[in-house]
């Protein structure tokens, strides 16, 4: 589904900043993936995701998606196929827009000049009332009011509402209190599951890491340091990784983020 | 004063207010929803009055109308091409077609700075023979400047209730979304821009004709003016559906007009309008956020003359 060969990223080359921020990388997403990925702050992981989406052009490799070269196709025309939810809920919807007008949008039904249906109206009623936070009742708002989870929740929605090819998520609970991420993220897999999205999601939570997915991956100075999926995976402990995480990267994992987590 | 005189500078007023109006919408367009200061505003608005006048004199009246709105298109995709396709700053791209279309409307009007439509067959001309039997006789600037706002302020809410209208909000209110949506901010900015331009060179095109003359600078301060009136009508109207608001910036403009008489009356001189505008524009900006930091700066002056002592 998502092909990654080689791809290498390197930030302010030629200065003293200079940043190999993703090196000789190459991943191989199968159709129904659901990878979670970990790994210490500047491991490369949000970069990855950003050169998936194309916000910039990486220096060299090729990115397949569905099959399909994208390697240099805008970010707007890969959107199509890729959903992509942010830590910062703000990111995904548009405050002075109600929550229907950002559906609407999301939606991307009809031409330049057509007006928002009465049954596309229903179809988001309805979508609205299984996320079960009352969204329903307020389509005519504007999302600025909502709090971040709802927001978050509503920008699952969207980016879900055309089911994409590939969900990325980065952190998209991490700026929740517990309960709305835990919400969130049983929406997430409802929604992951009805559509059989193929997904890629970054955390800082082992545990979670552990418990999702088929696969996960681990991330160090812009490399998969570890790959494990299946059976291989269910019957990892996080002890597990720590260890083959220091014997792969050559040191230890030193983000207490994530040490702090496990539990 | 007799009530006759009053009425009369009502009447101007409200004719000014509604053609401006069309100027303060471009700017509800470009400002508030697209989020872009265009700049070009000035020149745009010439271009429409110059361009306008130019056909009408060659005996199209109702073509003039077009070719303006035509102009303005064009103008306005400049503007938009500048900053989204060269690089250059959305800000400096206002202002640099603004300080091109200069010289460029001066050669629409064939090298004048200024060009007479007295003898010349306009809409207003035509409008006066057709209401000539009818009670509102001599009302025809009035009457054609209200049927125009009417016509673009529906025909502004409907476009941006499509899809398209939709994408230009989101543009201005959060670009990562309207990429994540599959649709290219560029081509929403400069449809955006197009529209907007199109109805400031209307308006303009509209002013020169009313008044029967057009000069070179008949568009200069036009930016701050409609920003004043924008700006006027968001205090009155400010939330609410865009019908609500676009209603509310053209009531800004007729406003804005309204004082603007009354104030000549009071003896204040004519050449003073544009430093008024100026200060509503100030204030309009600058209230808000001054009011914000007040909290802090009446505690800092507090914790000054106390020395630190708060409850002393």
């Amino acid at each position: 589904m998502l092909r990654i060969e080689h791809i290498s990223k390197t930030f302010y080359a030629g200065t003293v900043n200079e940043k190999r921020a993703i090196e000789d990388l190459s991943l191989h997403l199968f159709p129904g993936d659901f990878a979670t990925i970990i790994g210490s702050n500047g491991a490369g992981k949000s970069t990855l995701f950003n050169a998936v989406c194309g916000d910039f052009q990486t220096d060299s490799g090729t990115i397949w998606l569905d099959g399909e070269d994208v390697t240099f196709t805008p970010v707007h025309e890969r959107a199509r196929q890729i959903g992509r939810l942010f830590q910062d809920p703000m990111r995904g919807s548009a405050p002075g827009m109600s929550i229907e007008e950002n559906l609407a949008l999301a939606a991307g039904k009809g031409g330049w000049f057509s007006h928002i249906k009465k049954d596309e109206k229903e179809l988001f009623r309805e979508k609205l009332s299984q996320l079960g936070m009352g969204l329903e009742d307020r389509m005519k708002q504007p999302v600025g009011l909502l709090s971040g989870g709802q927001r978050q929740a509503l920008t699952l929605l969207m980016s879900t509402m055309i089911p994409p090819k590939i969900l990325l998520l980065d952190e998209h609970t991490a700026a929740l209190d517990p309960a709305t991420a835990k919400k969130v993220l049983d929406i997430t897999k409802q929604v992951v599951e009805d559509h059989h999205i193929t997904t890629l999601m970054v955390t800082h939570n082992m545990q979670q890491a552990l418990e999702m997915g088929n696969r996960i991956l681990m991330m160090d100075s812009g490399r998969i340091v570890l790959d494990a999926r299946d059976e291989e995976k269910k019957h990892m402990t996080a002890d597990d990784l720590l260890q083959q995480f220091q014997e792969n990267a050559g040191k230890r994992l030193d983000n207490d983020r994530i040490l702090l987590r496990k539990q | 004063m007799s009530v006759s005189a009053i009425l009369s500078l009502g009447q101007t007023a409200l004719e000014l207010g509604l053609i401006y109006s069309l100027t303060v919408l471009a700017l509800f367009l470009s400002y508030s929803m697209l989020n872009v200061c265009d700049l070009s505003t000035d020149g745009c608005f010439t271009l429409g009055a110059s361009v306008g006048a130019v056909v009408a004199i060659s005996g199209h009246p109702f073509l003039s109308i077009f070719a303006a709105m035509l102009a303005g298109v064009c103008s306005g995709f400049v503007t938009a091409f500048l900053q989204t396709r060269m690089g250059v700053e959305s800000l400096l791209a206002g202002i640099i077609v603004n300080t091109g279309l200069y010289s460029v409307n001066i050669a629409v009007m064939g090298g004048s700075s200024l060009l007479n439509m007295n003898k010349t067959t306009t809409v207003f001309t035509m409008g006066k023979n057709v209401l000539a039997s009818t009670p509102w006789k001599d009302k025809q600037v009035l009457v054609i400047a209200v049927l125009m706002v009417a016509l673009v302020i529906v025909l502004l809410t409907c476009f941006l209730r499509t899809r398209l209208g939709l994408a230009i909000r989101a543009t201005g209110n959060n670009p990562d979304m309207v990429r994540s949506s599959s649709i290219n901010p560029i081509f929403t900015t400069t449809v955006g821009l197009c529209v907007a331009n199109a109805f400031t060179a209307l308006s303009g095109c509209l002013l020169s004709q009313s008044q029967k003359s057009v000069s070179i600078d008949i568009g200069s301060g036009v930016v701050t003016i409609a920003l004043a009136s924008l700006l006027i009508g968001n205090t009155f109207m400010g939330k609410g559906s865009i019908w609500k608001r676009a209603i509310g910036v053209v009531l800004g403009s007729i406003i804005f007009r309204l004082v603007y008489a009354v104030a000549l009356r009071l003896n204040m001189p004519a050449f003073m309008l544009k430093l008024v505008s100026s200060i509503i524009v100030i204030m309009a900006i600058s209230g808000p956020y001054l009011r914000s930091r007040w909290p802090q700066l009446n505690r800092r002056m507090r914790h000054r003359r106390t020395g630190g002592r708060e409850n002393a």
